[in-house]
């Protein structure tokens, strides 16, 4: 994060359906909760299922001019094409978060740690689909960088999910919490 | 109350039409621009308006300008495939003088192009892609704000001059999501349409001291003749010499006469600048992150932006030109805002290019390698 401005960027992505633009929505809601400026952008292909997904998302304690992102302080890969675009573009303040579910080839010699882990398969054992993978990455996201409050987080994730995923959701955000309180423990 | 709320672009825009008294659009749903469409579909049913999806962008078009005749605030969507489509009705809107709004999306690309990708290739089919010299008015919004205040822009000014306003933003800024405040009922200028009580002489295009004219609302007790033939000013055709330079000369010369209206730039530490950072739309808050970031090292680096790119703010280029050494000109095209500053500079400051057209946004440090280049 930028001592200056407190420019915090946060870069996701995935394949189209994977949920990236979603969380990105949700973290840039959040943002606004706290009081931040937000943006948020995202770039996909045309269709709508599968091809690269990317969302991008900036928090500022500042007017935020350029909207694009510079130098990601937290990069979230859940595709080996995405881990071998975005993962080296890590500032070194920051760390990458790979679910090596489909990240096989986890990339080495960062800039800044790389954490992965098999979020896709815990997402599908314990909540009943892949789907959720992208929640738990967040929740672990949020813990251990503190840049938002699980509470707001919690609150914009709630209301952006349909009605009937939102327990699981919210469960998937929690998990994710404890897997990061896990990995700091170790 | 104003709220504060998380919306896309697009949404923005929607959002901005409603609050400029928008009552009708007629669309043809194509990406980048399409989540306009989807939430007017929403929400002009509940504000007593009317959605309609029409079969293709040239009725699209035309049921807007149709809409406006009847009296109506109307706007269509859509992006440069079917912008291209709009061309042969968007100056029928001018000849008629019917306030319509148009939003061109811009992907990038020529013809179908890349659709979820950025551009702004668009930037002089905006202003030139109907035929022969008709008025029109394009606004550029840079991020999600400027997509709800520059469309009440849009429709006031369409409203005020009577003329086919179009707002240009790029597919990014289309789909950015930033937090736009709403303002409340009543503390935002919204113009509605002047309607005199009489045409004396059936004069119904007839100018006032301003070059504007007042065509009836139909339905309304008048009974003007609408065509797009070159026409007297009771709005029958007309070919006569005289009659027909007054028709395509008082048309054109309406945005001249009315400047303070359809002027609106942003610059940032320009006095003494060496170089300017010219751009529009979303590229150009990249190049005032770059401006700001060079004057902190001590160079001296300024920004300009306009946000209604047609007509060009002239005036003001003009007398950058006379102070600043140098512009660059950042846009994601192979250099047609370009031709404008080099037209209008005219040998004064150097102009100088930066053009990317692979989908993507300018980014930081190719601007910074750009202006190192040509900083003294």
């Amino acid at each position: 994060m930028s001592a200056l401005t407190g420019r915090y960027e946060i870069l996701l992505s995935g394949s189209g359906g994977q949920g990236i633009i979603l969380s990105g929505i949700v973290l840039a809601e959040a943002g606004i909760a706290e009081g931040r400026k937000v943006v948020q952008t995202a770039s996909y292909g045309p269709e709508s299922r599968g091809g690269a997904s990317r969302s991008q998302v900036i928090l500022s304690r500042e007017e935020i001019d350029y909207p694009g992102v510079i130098s990601p302080n937290f990069v979230f890969v859940l595709t080996q094409l995405a881990a071998d675009k975005y993962a080296h573009t890590v500032s070194p303040q920051g760390f990458v978060l790979a679910d090596s579910s489909w990240v096989e080839a986890v990339p080495q010699n960062l800039p800044a740690p790389i954490i992965a882990l098999r979020l896709s398969e815990e997402a599908a054992s314990r909540f009943g689909m892949a789907l959720f993978a992208n929640v738990i990455g967040l929740g672990f996201f949020i813990e251990r960088s503190g840049v938002l409050r699980a509470e707001s987080v919690t609150e914009a994730l709630a209301r952006r999910v349909p009605k009937h995923y939102r327990e699981a959701n919210l469960e998937a955000f929690t998990f994710g919490r404890e897997l990061a309180k896990q990995q700091s423990g170790q | 109350m104003a709220q504060t709320l998380l919306l896309q672009g697009n949404e923005a825009c929607a959002e901005g039409a409603l609050y400029a008294g928008c009552r009708f659009y007629g669309g043809y749903p194509i990406t980048p621009s399409s989540e306009i469409a989807e939430y007017l579909a929403r929400k002009l049913p509940l504000a007593g308006g009317t959605f309609v999806q029409m079969e293709d962008e040239i009725a699209s078009i035309a049921s807007i300008i149709g809409a406006s005749m009847a009296g109506v605030k109307a706007m269509t969507a859509t992006s440069g495939p079917g912008f291209s489509l709009m061309q042969e009705n968007l100056d029928l809107a001018a000849v008629t003088e019917t306030p319509v709004v148009i939003v061109d999306a811009m992907r990038g690309g020529p013809s179908t192009g890349m659709p979820t990708a950025t551009g702004q290739g668009d930037y002089m089919q905006a202003r030139w892609g109907s035929h022969s010299d008709h008025p029109v008015v394009v606004l550029a919004p840079a991020g999600a704000q400027e997509m709800f205040d520059l469309t009440v822009k849009a429709f006031n000014i369409a409203e005020a001059l009577r003329l086919p306003v179009v707002l240009l933003p790029e597919a990014v800024v289309s789909h950015i999501r930033e937090a736009v405040r709403i303002p409340d009922p009543g503390e935002m200028e919204v113009i509605d349409r002047y309607q005199p009580d009489d045409y004396e002489g059936n004069g119904f295009f007839r100018r006032d001291e301003r070059g504007l004219a007042y065509p009836p609302v139909l339905g309304s007790g008048f009974h003007p003749h609408y065509t797009g033939l070159a026409h007297a000013e009771d709005g029958f055709p007309s070919n006569d010499p005289g009659v027909v330079r007054k028709f395509v000369e008082g048309l054109n010369q309406k945005v001249a006469k009315n400047l303070d209206l359809v002027t609106d730039f942003e610059e940032e530490a320009v006095e003494d600048a060496e170089v300017i950072l010219a751009s529009f739309g979303v590229t150009g808050r990249a190049c005032q992150h770059v401006a700001r970031l060079l004057r902190k090292q001590g160079h001296r680096v300024g920004y300009f932006r306009p946000r209604i790119v047609w007509p060009f703010p002239e005036a003001r280029v003009r007398e950058l030109a006379h102070t600043a050494d140098t512009f660059v000109v950042a846009e994601l095209n192979l250099g047609q805002m370009r031709l404008e500053v080099e037209r209008i500079a005219c040998g004064e400051a150097r102009v100088v290019g930066l053009h990317k057209v692979d989908g993507s946004m300018l980014e930081i440090h190719e601007i910074l390698v750009k202006v190192n280049e040509v900083l003294p």
